[in-house]
C-alpha cells in the first residue's frame, strides 16, 4: 500500500514535523507582520492547518484514527471562528472604514 | 518517481505558497494563495492515505471558509491602495521572532524520542470513511454532538452581529 511505502521511502515523521513547524511559523510571522485584520484571520487558519497536518501525520504514523478525528473537530471550530470573526470585522469596518488592526484598540481606555 | 521526491516537491510548494499568503500585498491574492496552500496540504493528506480528511479539507477550507473570506474582502472592497502600511521595524521584529521560534521548536524536536511507526495490515484503512465514522460515532460521539451546539452558537452570533447593525442604520 501507499502508506507503508511512504515511511519506507525515506520520508520520516521528522520531515512532517519540520514542515508543520515551518507552516506554523509562517502563520506566526504573518500575525506579527501584517496589519490587515482579515489577513490576520487567514494566518490563524494557516496555523490551524499546520497543526492539522502534524496530527494527520502522527495519526498515520501510529496507525490510529484519533488524530484524524481531532482534525475534524479543529475544522469545526475553525469554521465557527471564521464566521464570527469575519462578522465582527465587517461591523468594525462599518464603524471605522478600515481593517487596520491598530485602530481596533478602542477597548483599551 | 518515488514518494520522497513527491513529498519534497509538495512540501516546498506548500511553504512557498504559504509565504506568498503573508508577503503578497494584494488581499485577494493572499486569499487565492491560501486556497492553493490548502489544496497542497490536501495533497499531503492523500500522500498519507488520509482520504476523508483530504476531501473534507478541500470542501470545508478551500470551499467554504475561503469563499467566505473572499466574499468579505470583496464586500469591503479592499485593494492595494487601502492596505494598511507597516513599519520596517515591525518587519524585522516579526522576522526575528518567527525565526527564533522556528529554531527553538526544531532544536527541541531534535531531542524528541519517537515511538516506532505502527504499520500493519490495518493501517491503510485508518483514514478511510468507514473506519473514521465508526470511531466518530462510538468513541467521540459526545464531542460530535457538542460541536453541533458550537455551530448553532456561531450561527446565532453571526446573525445577531449582522442584525444589530441594521437597526442602528434605520
Amino acid at each position: 500500500m501507499l502508506l507503508a511505502t511512504l515511511f519506507e521511502s525515506g520520508v520520516k515523521i521528522e520531515h512532517y514535523m519540520v514542515l508543520a513547524t515551518a507552516l506554523f511559523i509562517i502563520g506566526v510571522f504573518g500575525v506579527l507582520y501584517r496589519k490587515n485584520a482579515i489577513i490576520l484571520l487567514m494566518c490563524i487558519e494557516l496555523m490551524l492547518n499546520a497543526v492539522n497536518l502534524l496530527l494527520v501525520a502522527f495519526s498515520t504514523y501510529l496507525g490510529q484514527a484519533d488524530g484524524q478525528l481531532f482534525v475534524f473537530f479543529i475544522m469545526v471550530v475553525a469554521a465557527a471562528e471564521a464566521t464570527v470573526g469575519l462578522s465582527i470585522l465587517v461591523l468594525l469596518f462599518r464603524n471605522t472604514r478600515s481593517v487596520d488592526i491598530r485602530l481596533f484598540n478602542k477597548l483599551k481606555n | 518517481m518515488s514518494l520522497d521526491v513527491i513529498f519534497y516537491i509538495l512540501g516546498g510548494l506548500t511553504i512557498g505558497t504559504a509565504l506568498m499568503v503573508v508577503l503578497s500585498k494584494h488581499p485577494v491574492r493572499s486569499v487565492l494563495y491560501l486556497v492553493l496552500t490548502f489544496f497542497l496540504i490536501s495533497a499531503n493528506y492523500v500522500l498519507m492515505n488520509a482520504q476523508f480528511i483530504a476531501i473534507v479539507n478541500i470542501i470545508v477550507y478551500a470551499g467554504a471558509i475561503m469563499v467566505l473570506f473572499l466574499f468579505v474582502l470583496m464586500l469591503l472592497n479592499l485593494n492595494k491602495e487601502n492596505e494598511p502600511k507597516h513599519s520596517p521595524l515591525m518587519t524585522i521584529g516579526a522576522a526575528v521572532a518567527g525565526g527564533g521560534l522556528f529554531l527553538v521548536v526544531v532544536a527541541a524536536m531534535r531531542d524528541a524520542i519517537l515511538a516506532t511507526p505502527v504499520i500493519d495490515e490495518n493501517s491503510p484503512k485508518v483514514g478511510l470513511v468507514e473506519n473514521l465514522g465508526q470511531v466518530l460515532f462510538t468513541k467521540y460521539v459526545l464531542p460530535f454532538e457538542a460541536s453541533s451546539v458550537l455551530f448553532l452558537a456561531a450561527m446565532v452570533g453571526a446573525v445577531l452581529l449582522a442584525k444589530k447593525e441594521k437597526q442602528t442604520i434605520d
